[in-house]
């Protein structure tokens, strides 16, 4: 499979690719790793008419503490991510749901910017920056302005991002020892999943359960008030709309996501180091 | 648009189009048909090749991505008086292969799986191969000869530096 023809613009920074983007309006698709925007491009998902190169921004590569958050570069790569002695100490279940994230060749390429801008609602880091919260910092003509993460996955494909702007951070809050889960159901090991549930402290966000990731509100709000894991994880399926396919129909997806709301919430009120094992 | 790529030790500038798959580029550009195309969708990992001391599976990577960059291949393993490297070594001593299809992605894979830990459990070449399919289902060889692999020493994460590989 060949993708259609497009010309190829390659950017040394941050400047020159909203400089692009502002140049080349929708048709243009930016380029990281590629790996979510190259498969659809070769099925025809896909046709920009201009792909900009945004892989080579080195400078965009990064995890540093800034005050009560740790901000992570658009361009750090999973593989970077997984390994990040920084984010293991101080957001843990991050290099965790990195290393989840389809297989070590998927993870050299992929991008923490590129699987949030990609916004497929099956996707794992997404899912565990939805139940950290935080901020996402993206830059267009005007200059840089700051999302928060509850609202930047609009739905299927679709983000709270302008055509004419790039994400260029991450940042979520420290959560350090605080217990955290990732709980992630798929037929195969590299796979998408099926269903995912993220917990850090008392937060849930689901993967795949609607058209973008979202966050299992009424389970939140029953643990608030005190309720048991079972009661709370008992209404993780409320307000979602999972779609049905030939590995689950809808029925059975509300089920994982109230047995694996369970099975996070009870790893992690065992503590990270239960979770990590 | 015009490329300078490394492969093997080789520099070479080609024209190319800016669609053209690095797999493609390798296999119909330069010649080296080691490395398989299977799935085309990132699943299979035939197609895996080291770019810049990593392992991808180059049906999912642009050939102007690696534009400067340095690629390698089965072919540029095996040192210039024919010494097969370490992996290549292990996989003919225990069998790692039956129809042979996924041997040179899985060998590139088992080279970027040693890189990252010389010493991995069953559960770890396991885990570090799960992008790789072998459609005979010969796992149990392979992971047998990633470990006999890492028997050698750093060697067997390493890829041959370029000069050591120039004809």
């Amino acid at each position: 499979m060949i993708p259609s023809p497009f010309d190829y613009v390659r950017v040394q920074s941050v400047d020159e690719a909203v400089a692009a983007l502002t140049e080349h309006g929708e048709d243009a698709k930016l380029l990281a790793g590629g790996h979510s925007l190259l498969p659809i491009m070769k099925l025809r998902l896909a046709v920009p008419t201009v792909l900009i190169d945004i892989g080579g921004i080195r400078d965009l590569s990064y995890v540093r503490v800034e005050g009560d958050e740790v901000a992570i570069g658009a361009g750090t790569r999973h593989h970077e991510l997984e390994g990040d002695a920084v984010a293991a100490a101080e957001v843990p279940i991050l290099p965790y749901v990195a290393g989840q994230v389809g297989d070590p060749q998927v993870r050299h390429r992929g991008t923490l910017g590129g699987t949030v801008a990609h916004s497929d609602p099956a996707s794992d880091l997404p899912t565990a920056l939805l139940a950290l919260g935080g901020t996402v910092v993206v830059q267009g003509p005007d200059g840089r302005r700051e999302i928060p993460i509850t609202e930047f996955w609009l739905g299927f494909f679709e983000t709270a991002l302008q055509a004419d702007e790039l994400i260029v951070e991450v940042r979520v809050p420290r959560t350090g020892s605080a217990g955290w889960a990732y709980e992630k159901f798929t037929r195969r090991a590299n796979d998408w999943p099926i269903v995912a549930v993220a917990a850090v402290e008392g937060r849930v966000a689901l993967a795949n359960m609607a058209g973008s990731v979202v966050r299992a509100t009424a389970t939140e709000e029953a643990l608030a008030r005190g309720a048991s894991i079972e009661e709370a994880a008992a209404l993780a399926d409320q307000d979602t709309s999972p779609g049905a396919d030939m590995h689950a129909d809808q029925e059975y997806r509300r089920h994982l996501a109230r047995l694996l709301t369970r099975r996070a919430l009870e790893r992690a009120s065992g503590g990270a180091a239960a979770t990590a094992a | 648009m015009q490329v300078s790529i490394t492969v093997n030790g080789q520099p070479r500038t080609d024209e190319v189009e800016p669609r053209l798959l690095l797999a493609h580029y390798l296999r119909e550009v330069r010649g080296l048909t080691a490395t398989n195309i299977g799935c085309d969708t990132t699943s299979c990992g035939a197609c895996t090749v080291v770019v810049d001391g990593l392992t991808v599976k180059s049906c999912t990577v642009l050939a102007v991505q690696t534009d400067g960059g340095q690629v390698t291949t089965l072919e540029g393993l095996a040192g210039p008086d024919g010494e097969l490297h370490p992996v290549q070594r292990a996989f003919r001593e225990e069998h790692g292969l039956q129809c042979g299809f996924c041997t040179p992605g899985m060998v590139m894979a088992a080279i970027g799986v040693l890189a990252d830990n010389p010493d991995p459990s069953d559960r770890e070449v396991r885990e570090g191969l799960e992008g790789n399919l072998c459609r005979c289902t010969g796992y149990h060889n392979i992971v047998r000869a990633v470990q006999a692999a890492a028997k050698a020493g750093p060697a067997a994460g390493q890829v041959p530096q370029a000069q050591e590989v120039q004809a």
